[in-house]
C-alpha cells in the first residue's frame, strides 16, 4: 500500500527552557467593552499581561459596544479602568503603548452594519502589519446576546479565516436551564466548531482551584485516602458576606443555584473527585470531569425538597450596620421567591464515591467571605488511650481554602503537653501566597492567555454544561412548582436552618 | 552579651551558631504568640556574602525585593581583621493591605565574621539553614573562596556575570559552579525578553524554516555587557547547533563566525555608549532570503523592525515593561526554583567563543 509522505512540521528550537511560550500575534474584540466586566477585570487583566510582556508580539484590541464614542474616547476610557483596577500601578509608557494600539466599533449587537465595520477594521488591521492575526472575539455582553453575535458573525464570515484562529470567549451565565443551555450550544456550534468557543469560569483561572489538581495527582499521600472507604463527606462552600447590591435585575433571574452551584461550585466538585487523567490536555482533564457529573444521578421532583434547600435573607447586620432583607432590596419584587441561598446534598454513583455525601452551599448576606472545600476523614475505629480532660477526638479534616485565605490546611490529634495522654485537634497549615515567590496572576490573565494559545484545559465543554444543567435543573423545575414565600435566614447568620435538614447522621455544617 | 532587644530582633556578640538557632527558635515562637494566623511556610534560605563595608547597599536590594522575599536569608558580612562572630536575628510577616492577600514570613540572620572563619564557614551556616529547601548562595562581591566552602550545602549559586572583571573568568566560574549545582545567572536573566521574542519572531510555521537560513547575528550592549550579549549568542548557537568559531576584536566590536551545516554566519557583538543600564541594547538577525528583524530598546517595550525580502517593512513595539535591577534579582531567587536546560549550552557555546573550551 502506497503511504503519503506528510510535510514535516519543524519544532521550534528556540522555545525550550522558557516558561513564556509564544502565542500568535492576536486581534482581541471585545464585545460590551464599555461594561463592568470589562472595566474591572479584562481591560486590567490585558494589561497586565502587556506588562509582563506576555501578550503576543503583534496584538490590537477593538471595543465594541453600543454607546456612541471615537476611538480616543475608548483609549481614554481604557486608560481610566486600568488605573483604577490593575492589580500593579501601570508602567505609563507600557500603558500608552497598548491603548494605543485600541480601536472602538460602535453599534448594537443585532446590527448587520456593525459587522460590516468590526469586519472591516479586523481587515485593515491585518493588512497594515501584513500578518493574518488570530481572532478572538469575547462576549462580554448580557446572555441573550450570545446566540446573537455568533450568528452575525457566522453571517459576515467572520467565524473563520484561511492563515489564522478565530477563537470565541462565552462568559457566564451559560444558560438558565438545561434546555436553554442545549438551545445556547445548538446556536453556537452552528457557527463555529467546539475547539473554536471557549466557556469561561473564572473560578478555574484561580490558582488554587488549578493547584486542587496538582494536590491531588501530585502529592502520593492523599490519593490512597481519596475514597468512600476513608471519606465520610465532602463541604463545598462559597459564602458571601455581601447583599446583591446593584445587581437586583440580574439576580433575580438567577438565583444562587444558578449563580454559583450551576458553574463554579460543580467546578470544583469535578475537580476534587475526577478520576486522573491521563494527560493534563483539554480533552482528556473535560471526559473525566465530564464522567463525574454523568454519575450524579438528578432528582426527582419528590425527592427535591430532602436533597435542596433554598431561602432568602431577611433584614439583620453586617459589619455592625444594620441592613435590609431581600425584599427590601431596591429592584427586587416584594413577591420574589428568588433564592439567595441554596445548599445541596449530591451523591456521585461511582465505584469510589458511592454513599459519600457532598454538601454544597451558597449565600450571600452571611457571616464572612469564604469559599472552601471540606473533606471530613471517617474516625479511626478505636482510641485506646481517650482520657477526661481532652477536648475530644475530631476526625481529620483537610480544607482546601479557595478566597479569601489561599491554601490548605489540615486539621490533626496531637497530644496536648503534660502527664495525661490529653488530645485535641490542631490545624497543619499551608498558605499558598507564603510558599511560592510570585504574585498570582488574576484568574482573567492566565484564562485570556490560554485562550490567545488555544490551551482550553480550563474551559468548560458542552458536555459539561448540559451536563451540570442536568443535575440542576430539576431542582429549579421543582422550586418553581413551591410557593413561597421562601424561609429567611438573619443577614450576616450562617444561614438558614433548614440547611440542617440536608445533613446525614451526624454530619454539621462547617463554621463559616 | 546577648537578647531580644525589640519584639522580633535578636541580637549578640562574640556568640555561636547555635545561639542564634536558639534565638531563630525563640523567634518562630514569639511570632506565634503575637498572632495566630503566622504561617511560617517556607521556600528557601538564601546565604548571602558581602563585604562587611557594602553590607548596608546589599541589605537594602534584599528589602526591595517585596514578595520575591526568601523565607530564610542568612546574610555573611565580611570584615578581614575580624575575629569573632557577631550577629543578629529578626523575623517578620508581612500582611497585604487586604484579606486574602498574600502574607510572606522573613527571616533574617546577618553574621559579622572575618577572614579566618571562611575555612569553616559551612559549619557556621549549616546550622542555621531549613533543610528540604533549596539553598541559593549569592556572593556579590567576589568572595569566591567563601562559595567554594559552600558547595556541599548549596543547590543553587546565583551569580551576575557581567559583575566579573573579565568574560574568560566569569565563564570559567560559572562552568566550574555548574559542576555542583545549579547556576542562576542574572546576565542571562536579562536576555530573557530577546530569547522570548526571538523564539516568538519564528514560531509561526511559516517564518521557522528562516531559522535556518539566518546568516547575520548583531547584538548590541551596554559597554560593560559583553557577557550577556555572548550569551545570547551562545544560546542561538546551542539551539540552532551551530558551531561558533573564536572570538576577534575589531575596533571595539567582537566579531566571530559559525558554522552550520549549510552555511557561515556572522555575528558582531557591538558595545552601545548610549544605553545607560547593564544588559542588552539591541539585536539583528539577517536571513540569506533577505529577511531581517531588529529590536531595540524603547519606550513601553522593545522596538521592534521587520524588513521582508521585496523591501517591505513594518515598525513596532512589543510591549512589556523594564523589569529593573530589583526585579532581576527577584527573578534570580525566584528561578532558584525552577530549572533553565539552555543556559549550560549558552555557556558552553560563549565558552568555545572565547577559546576557552
Amino acid at each position: 500500500m502506497a503511504t503519503v509522505a506528510q510535510p514535516e512540521q519543524r519544532e521550534n528550537p528556540l522555545v525550550e527552557g522558557l516558561e513564556r511560550l509564544p502565542v500568535h500575534p492576536t486581534t482581541l474584540a471585545i464585545f460590551g467593552a464599555t461594561g463592568d466586566l470589562s472595566k474591572r477585570k479584562l481591560l486590567p487583566a490585558i494589561y497586565n499581561l502587556a506588562h509582563e510582556g506576555a501578550l503576543p508580539e503583534r496584538f490590537n484590541l477593538i471595543g465594541i459596544s453600543r454607546g456612541e464614542q471615537s476611538d480616543e474616547e475608548f483609549q481614554q476610557l481604557a486608560r481610566e479602568s486600568i488605573e483604577q483596577f490593575s492589580r500593579r500601578p501601570p508602567d505609563d509608557q507600557v500603558l500608552s503603548s497598548l491603548v494605543g494600539r485600541m480601536r472602538y466599533v460602535t453599534g448594537s449587537f443585532d446590527q448587520p452594519d456593525m459587522y460590516d465595520r468590526l469586519g472591516q477594521a479586523l481587515t485593515e488591521l491585518d493588512e497594515d502589519a501584513d500578518i493574518a492575526f488570530n481572532r478572538l472575539f469575547y462576549l462580554s455582553t448580557a446572555p441573550s446576546f450570545f446566540p446573537v453575535i455568533a450568528k452575525m458573525l457566522g453571517e459576515r464570515e467572520l467565524h473563520r479565516r484561511e492563515g489564522s484562529e478565530v477563537r470565541m470567549i462565552v462568559e457566564k451565565p451559560f444558560g438558565t436551564d438545561l434546555e436553554s443551555a442545549l438551545a445556547l450550544n445548538r446556536e453556537l456550534l452552528s457557527v463555529f466548531d467546539e475547539r473554536q468557543i471557549f466557556r469561561i469560569d473564572h473560578y478555574l483561572g484561580k490558582e488554587t482551584v488549578q493547584n486542587m489538581l496538582v494536590l491531588r495527582f501530585a502529592n502520593e499521600i492523599f490519593e490512597p485516602l481519596w475514597n468512600r472507604s476513608y471519606v465520610d463527606s465532602v463541604q463545598i462552600t462559597a459564602a458571601e458576606d455581601i447583599g446583591i447590591g446593584t445587581r437586583a435585575g440580574y439576580y433575580d433571574q438567577s438565583g444562587a443555584l444558578r449563580d454559583l452551584i450551576q458553574n463554579h461550585m460543580l467546578q470544583l466538585l469535578m475537580l476534587l473527585t475526577m478520576e486522573p487523567p491521563v494527560s493534563f490536555d483539554a480533552n482528556p482533564v473535560r471526559d473525566e470531569k465530564v464522567k463525574v457529573l454523568r454519575a450524579i444521578r438528578p432528582p426527582t421532583p419528590e425527592e427535591v425538597p430532602s436533597m435542596a434547600v433554598r431561602a432568602q435573607y431577611g433584614p439583620g447586620k453586617a459589619g455592625g450596620e444594620e441592613v435590609h432583607g431581600y425584599l427590601d432590596e431596591e429592584g427586587v419584587p416584594d413577591d420574589s421567591t428568588t433564592e439567595t441561598y441554596a445548599a445541596v446534598r449530591l451523591k456521585i454513583s461511582n465505584w469510589r464515591w458511592a454513599g459519600v455525601p457532598f454538601y454544597l452551599r451558597t449565600g450571600k448576606r452571611l457571616a464572612r467571605k469564604n469559599t472552601e472545600i471540606a473533606v471530613r476523614l471517617k474516625p479511626v475505629p478505636h482510641l485506646a488511650f481517650q482520657q477526661q480532660g481532652s477536648l475530644g477526638v475530631e476526625p481529620n479534616q483537610l480544607v482546601l481554602m479557595v478566597q479569601p485565605n489561599e491554601g490548605v490546611s489540615l486539621s490533626l490529634v496531637t497530644k496536648i503537653p503534660g502527664a495525661r495522654m490529653a488530645v485535641r485537634p490542631v490545624n497543619m497549615e499551608f498558605q499558598y501566597g507564603t510558599s511560592f515567590l510570585s504574585q498570582s496572576p488574576e484568574a482573567y490573565e492566565r484564562l485570556i492567555l490560554d485562550t490567545m494559545r488555544g490551551e482550553a484545559t480550563l474551559f468548560a465543554r458542552n458536555d459539561e454544561v448540559e451536563a451540570a444543567w442536568a443535575i440542576c435543573d430539576p431542582i429549579l423545575q421543582a422550586w418553581s412548582q413551591m410557593p413561597g414565600p421562601l424561609p429567611q435566614y438573619p443577614a450576616g447568620s450562617a444561614g438558614p436552618k433548614e440547611a440542617d435538614d440536608l445533613l446525614e447522621g451526624d454530619d454539621r455544617w462547617r463554621p463559616l | 552579651m546577648t537578647g531580644l532587644e525589640t519584639p522580633g530582633v535578636w541580637s549578640a556578640e562574640g556568640t555561636s551558631p547555635g545561639a542564634i538557632e536558639a534565638a531563630l527558635r525563640q523567634l518562630l515562637e514569639q511570632q506565634y504568640q503575637e498572632s495566630e494566623a503566622y504561617v511560617p511556610a517556607r521556600v528557601l534560605n538564601l546565604i548571602a556574602i558581602v563585604d562587611r563595608e557594602w553590607r548596608g547597599e546589599i541589605v537594602n536590594r534584599l528589602e526591595r525585593l517585596g514578595r520575591f522575599h526568601p523565607s530564610r536569608t542568612i546574610v555573611c558580612a565580611l570584615e578581614p581583621r575580624r575575629d569573632r562572630l557577631d550577629a543578629w536575628a529578626t523575623m517578620t510577616t508581612h500582611h497585604g493591605s487586604s484579606p486574602g492577600s498574600l502574607a510572606v514570613c522573613e527571616e533574617r540572620v546577618e553574621i559579622e565574621m572575618g577572614q579566618r572563619h571562611i575555612d569553616g564557614l559551612d559549619t557556621i551556616v549549616d546550622p542555621l539553614i531549613v533543610h528540604d529547601l533549596a539553598t541559593v548562595v549569592w556572593s556579590p562581591h567576589g568572595h569566591d573562596d567563601a562559595v567554594d566552602a559552600l558547595v556541599d550545602l548549596a543547590d543553587v549559586f546565583l551569580i551576575d556575570s557581567v559583575e566579573a572583571p573579565a568574560p574568560e573568568a566569569a565563564i570559567a566560574r560559572a562552568e566550574q559552579l555548574l559542576q555542583t549545582g545549579y547556576v542562576v545567572d542574572l546576565a542571562w536573566l536579562r536576555s530573557t525578553p530577546w530569547r522570548e521574542r526571538i523564539a516568538a519572531t519564528f514560531d509561526p510555521p511559516g517564518w521557522r524554516p528562516s531559522l535556518e537560513r539566518i546568516e547575520e547575528v548583531v547584538v548590541r550592549h551596554h559597554p560593560e555587557s559583553a557577557l550577556s550579549a555572548l550569551l545570547l549568542v551562545g544560546w542561538m548557537a546551542s539551539r540552532l547547533r551551530w558551531e561558533p568559531g573564536a572570538m576577534l576584536q575589531q575596533n571595539g566590536s567582537m566579531l566571530a563566525r559559525a558554522r552550520t551545516r549549510k552555511h557561515e554566519v556572522k555575528l558582531r557583538l557591538e558595545p552601545e555608549a548610549r544605553q545607560s543600564v547593564p544588559g542588552l541594547a539591541g539585536i539583528t538577525l539577517a536571513t540569506s532570503a533577505g529577511v531581517s528583524l531588529s529590536l531595540d530598546r524603547g519606550p513601553g517595550g522593545l522596538a521592534a523592525k521587520r524588513r521582508l525580502r521585496d523591501g517591505r517593512e513594518s515598525n513596532y513595539v512589543v510591549l512589556g515593561a523594564s523589569r529593573g535591577e530589583t526585579g532581576i534579582l527577584g527573578e534570580g531567587i525566584r528561578q532558584a526554583l525552577l530549572r533553565d536546560p539552555t543556559y549550560g549550552p549558552a555557556l558552553s557555546a560563549a565558552s568555545a567563543m572565547l577559546g576557552s573550551a
